[in-house]
């Protein structure tokens, strides 16, 4: 190590020309490593002390502290809380974390102070060796590769290396077709929802039903159909399943105010409209309603929707209009769909058309 | 030397493992000293800290979307209907002592170490730490990234509440937007419809196993690579190409690096200890038909979300298909060209300059003005989409209009980078002529002297020589040229149209970068420096290719 130490060769970068690099005299001349400069802890004891007695007065904290997590871990109810300004909170929470973290940061501070101050900082030199093996060590390489291959027959024998290679990209195969039955095939699951003629509208907290009179305008409900909750009871997956695709928004609009789309005049009941609540942009539950302009905001990505107006997109990354519900009274006055969406729910996909 | 042997412990594992070999290359390898050198550490320590408080949360939480009725202590909450996954994950929070600090250090340690990676693959790519031969380690690294990216996202989307489901539901409508298989994709993958049973099971087997397996593998590969290779340094007197000079790895590595880890481990402890972090209890179970206002993805996938959130909403529907632009290009085409473009740039920068030499003394970022231009443009377009990914939080807070935030993005993705290219590079060649004037004139002492004829002038001192070699230590590089059209005997070069496009790139490289002074010019300054004809000769100092090429 110690000749590594001693002085360096100047830089030999001269009469070297590449590509892009044009290398020319240097202007300044290599001076080598910069003179060590002794810190205080190397010239005076008593600083040198002092440091010692600071990382060890760390550890020894470090210590105490780890001790005090495991005491705080019993002493401390778990549900205990904190209540002193910014720092309110979980009272088992802090003190563990606050005795663990400190305890931790003190270990590595007092080793970082160790280094810095008290241990040799004189910079050594190592040499770097190019990546790349040397001349002879590629030729013993190739020979003995050759070699092999040529034991080996490999290359002589075509029939072998041909069918070993069938055989192995075959194997590609069962790593694809095993996992076939991660999941169904989609079938025509995207295209439908468990609305159907004559299933009434509930309240999606209640599950009452809704009559036309129950509406105000200028009020959106969010609503499902009324077969949904039955299904949680049978399959909570089938019910989750349904519910993100059944699940819808009624408000209800001045009928003057209403722009409906040709061949949906009879879809609403006296300015009641129903539409999906799942967002055509990538499925978010669309939720934030302004009541005095209709519109009504994704808030996941903020595709703005015009509820008046067919739900068009009147902002945001969504292209399509909310789908619409159908709606129809039932022989008792309440609300109930016509019939099922009549297009599929939710973000796009490819074979929608 | 005979005489000592290892103490006997050491000497049966060397006698089976030969650790002693392995000990005398590198128990006092020297590694460079520089604060920018750490951020990779950080990276790596909160991996670890991930993986400790990892193991921990697994012996409580419950992969599994089976419904039960929550009898923990959150009283807020008991009786309702929810996934196992989200019951346990109450009962780590508020049952299981220490469970919340875990997993709130497990959380934090998540966003700082994708953090780290990145800021750590920032000062690869501004140094020029990426070039030969560690040009492989810089794709490892990135793949670490990217894996690391979609570890923290499929981890946030473990514990089943609102916002975690509302994050996956995106996803898959991200991933149901893809032509021709999008639908399958979705089914295969989440075992059907939407939400299913099977995400979170699956996402955990990912989260746990899969991941971090490949992350691990991939570390122990960036290490022992950082090892070979021996670790870059800046320029500076005694550094060169053929040496690493700094402190060796026993006694003062250890104690720093190894120090450091518990600085990072105690500071990610302090936080969760005061900082709180994803509290689920307040969402809520997850619900197909629900979500926050003002939901927030973690930091790192704020970005893609941007990115959504401003594209316009285009849609093509023809011969009975859909083609959602307004996914495809946000989503699915936009960040994996940005991480390809990003994943390939050493290659791309080695075939513009044509250098295949080896480099480990590192690039400071003004003196390769262009390809710092090109990370601030980086930057600034990664910046704006993720800015993008808060256009609704921007709105509330300032009370702006949300449509001209979401406007004033559509365009500033665009403009913003090349404004922020063209700035970077201007300022990084104004550092490199002011770093010329230091070393001609030296420093401003603030010292005015008046001459004999009545001119004043400021005194200035010639910088030391350690400081003038650490400015010059730098290669003069010039743009490529290519050669004549056709050789002596009329034959045409080959590939001439990409030589020239390549030529281009290289004078957009390094044709307005300034040379460092040659010896003449600064002995010729130091002879006459201070004199009335100064002003004259600022322009041939610094000179750059072009004006040199209008003389």
């Amino acid at each position: 190590m110690s000749e590594d130490q001693s002085k360096l060769p100047a830089v030999s970068e001269a009469d070297e020309k590449e590509h892009g690099a044009v290398v020319v005299s240097e202007p300044i001349r290599d001076p080598g490593i910069e003179p060590h400069e002794p810190r205080i802890t190397d010239i005076d004891p008593k600083a040198a002390d002092r440091v010692e007695r600071q990382v060890s007065t760390m550890f020894g904290l470090a210590a105490l502290l780890t001790v005090g997590s495991c005491v705080a871990y019993f002493a401390i109810p778990r549900d205990a809380e904190l209540v002193f300004g910014p720092l309110s909170g979980n009272a088992n929470n802090m003190t563990l974390g606050l005795t663990l973290g400190l305890a931790l940061f003190l270990i590595g501070a007092g080793a970082i102070q160790w280094a810095k101050k008290l241990m040799v900082d004189e910079e050594i030199v190592e040499y770097r060796h190019p990546a790349h093996a040397t001349p002879e060590q590629k030729a013993d390489i190739i020979e003995g590769y050759q070699q092999g291959v040529e034991e080996s027959g490999f290359t002589r024998r075509k029939l072998i290396s041909r069918s070993l290679i069938a055989a192995m990209a075959a194997l590609g195969l069962p790593t694809i077709i095993f996992l076939r039955d991660l999941g169904p095939l989609p079938g025509r699951k995207l295209y439908t929802t468990i609305w159907a003629k004559g299933i009434r509208v509930v309240n999606d907290v209640t599950l009452r039903p809704i009559k036309p009179s129950d509406l105000q305008v200028g009020q959106l409900v969010n609503a499902a159909p009324a077969n949904l909750a039955p299904i949680e009871e049978e399959s909570p997956v089938e019910y989750q399943n349904a519910k993100a695709k059944a699940a819808v928004i009624i408000v209800r609009i001045a009928p003057n105010e209403i722009r409906t789309p040709a061949g949906r005049e009879n879809w609403g009941i006296d300015g009641i409209l129903c539409y999906s609540k799942i967002c055509t942009h990538v499925g978010c539950p669309i939720s934030l309603y302004e009541q005095t302009t209709h519109h009504v905001l994704c808030p996941c990505h903020q595709s703005t929707f015009d509820l008046a107006d067919g739900a068009k997109v009147i902002f945001g990354p969504a292209a399509r209009p909310l789908p619409q519900l159908p709606l129809a009274v039932d022989a008792e006055g309440y609300l109930v769909a016509q019939s099922d969406f009549t297009e599929p729910v939710g973000p796009s996909f490819w074979e929608r058309g | 030397m005979s005489d000592k042997d290892f103490p006997p412990p050491v000497k049966y594992l060397d006698d089976r493992l030969g650790i002693g070999k392995i000990g005398k290359k590198n128990l006092r390898k020297v590694f460079p000293d520089h604060w920018s050198f750490m951020l990779g550490e950080i990276a790596l320590y909160s991996f670890i800290i991930l993986i400790l408080t990892g193991i921990f949360l697994t012996f409580w939480f419950k992969p599994s979307m089976g419904d039960v009725q929550y009898q923990g202590s959150y009283s807020l909450l008991k009786g309702l209907h929810m996934s196992e996954a989200y019951a346990s994950t109450l009962d780590i929070s508020f049952d299981v002592r220490g469970g919340l600090l875990m997993r709130q250090i497990h959380h934090w340690a998540a966003v700082l170490f994708i953090a780290a990676m990145m800021v750590h693959l920032l000062r690869i790519f501004f140094t020029g730490a990426f070039r030969k031969p560690r040009e492989l380690n810089w794709v490892i690294g990135f793949t670490m990234l990217f894996l690391g990216i979609i570890e923290g996202f499929i981890g946030y989307g473990l514990p089943d509440d609102l916002l975690s489901g509302t994050g996956l539901r995106i996803t898959q409508g991200m991933i149901g937007a893809s032509p021709v298989i999008g639908t399958y994709l979705n089914f295969f993958i989440f075992g059907g419809e939407f939400p299913g049973d099977d995400m979170v099971p699956r996402f955990f087997t990912v989260h746990v196993l899969l991941i971090p397996g490949l992350i691990l593998a991939l570390v122990t590969v960036h290490l022992f690579l950082v090892v070979y290779h021996k670790h870059t340094q800046y320029p500076g007197p005694g550094r060169t190409e053929k040496n690493v000079v700094g402190y060796p790895l026993m006694p003062v590595y250890m104690a720093k690096a190894g120090g450091f880890f518990f600085v990072v481990f105690g500071i990610t402890a302090l936080m969760g200890a005061l900082l709180q972090i994803n509290p689920v209890w307040l969402y809520g179970p997850y619900n197909p038909a629900e979500v926050t206002a003002g939901s927030q993805p973690d930091w790192y996938m704020g970005w893609l979300e941007g990115s959504v959130r401003i594209m316009p909403g285009f849609e093509s529907h023809f011969w009975g298909i859909t083609l959602s632009w307004n996914l495809i290009i946000p989503a699915l085409l936009i960040p994996p060209a940005f991480v390809t473009l990003v994943a390939l740039y050493p290659f791309i920068e080695e075939w513009i300059t044509g250098d295949k030499r080896e480099h480990h003394l590192l690039d400071r970022p003004r003196n390769m003005p262009t390809r710092t231009g090109i990370g601030a443009a980086f930057i600034t377009f990664y910046g704006l989409l993720w800015v993008g990914g808060g256009n609704d939080l921007i709105a509330t807070h300032f009370g702006v209009s949300l449509n001209n935030v979401t406007w004033f993005l559509r365009f500033a993705v665009f403009l913003g980078p090349v404004l922020a290219f063209w700035l970077t590079r201007r300022i990084a060649i104004s550092l490199q002529r002011a770093d010329n004037d230091r070393i001609l004139h030296g420093l401003e002492t603030g010292v005015i002297m008046r001459l004999p004829h009545g001119e004043y002038i400021e005194k200035h001192t010639p910088i030391g020589t350690y400081e003038a070699y650490e400015l010059t230590a730098r290669e003069r590089k010039l743009p490529l040229e290519i050669g004549p059209e056709t050789d002596d005997n009329g034959v045409r070069a080959p590939r001439r149209a990409l030589n020239k496009v390549r030529a281009a790139l290289s004078r957009f490289y390094f044709a307005d970068s300034v040379q460092k002074p040659t010896q003449d010019e600064i002995e010729e300054a130091h002879a006459h420096g201070h004199g009335p004809g100064d002003e004259h000769e600022e322009l041939t100092e610094t000179e750059t290719f072009h004006e040199v090429t209008k003389h």
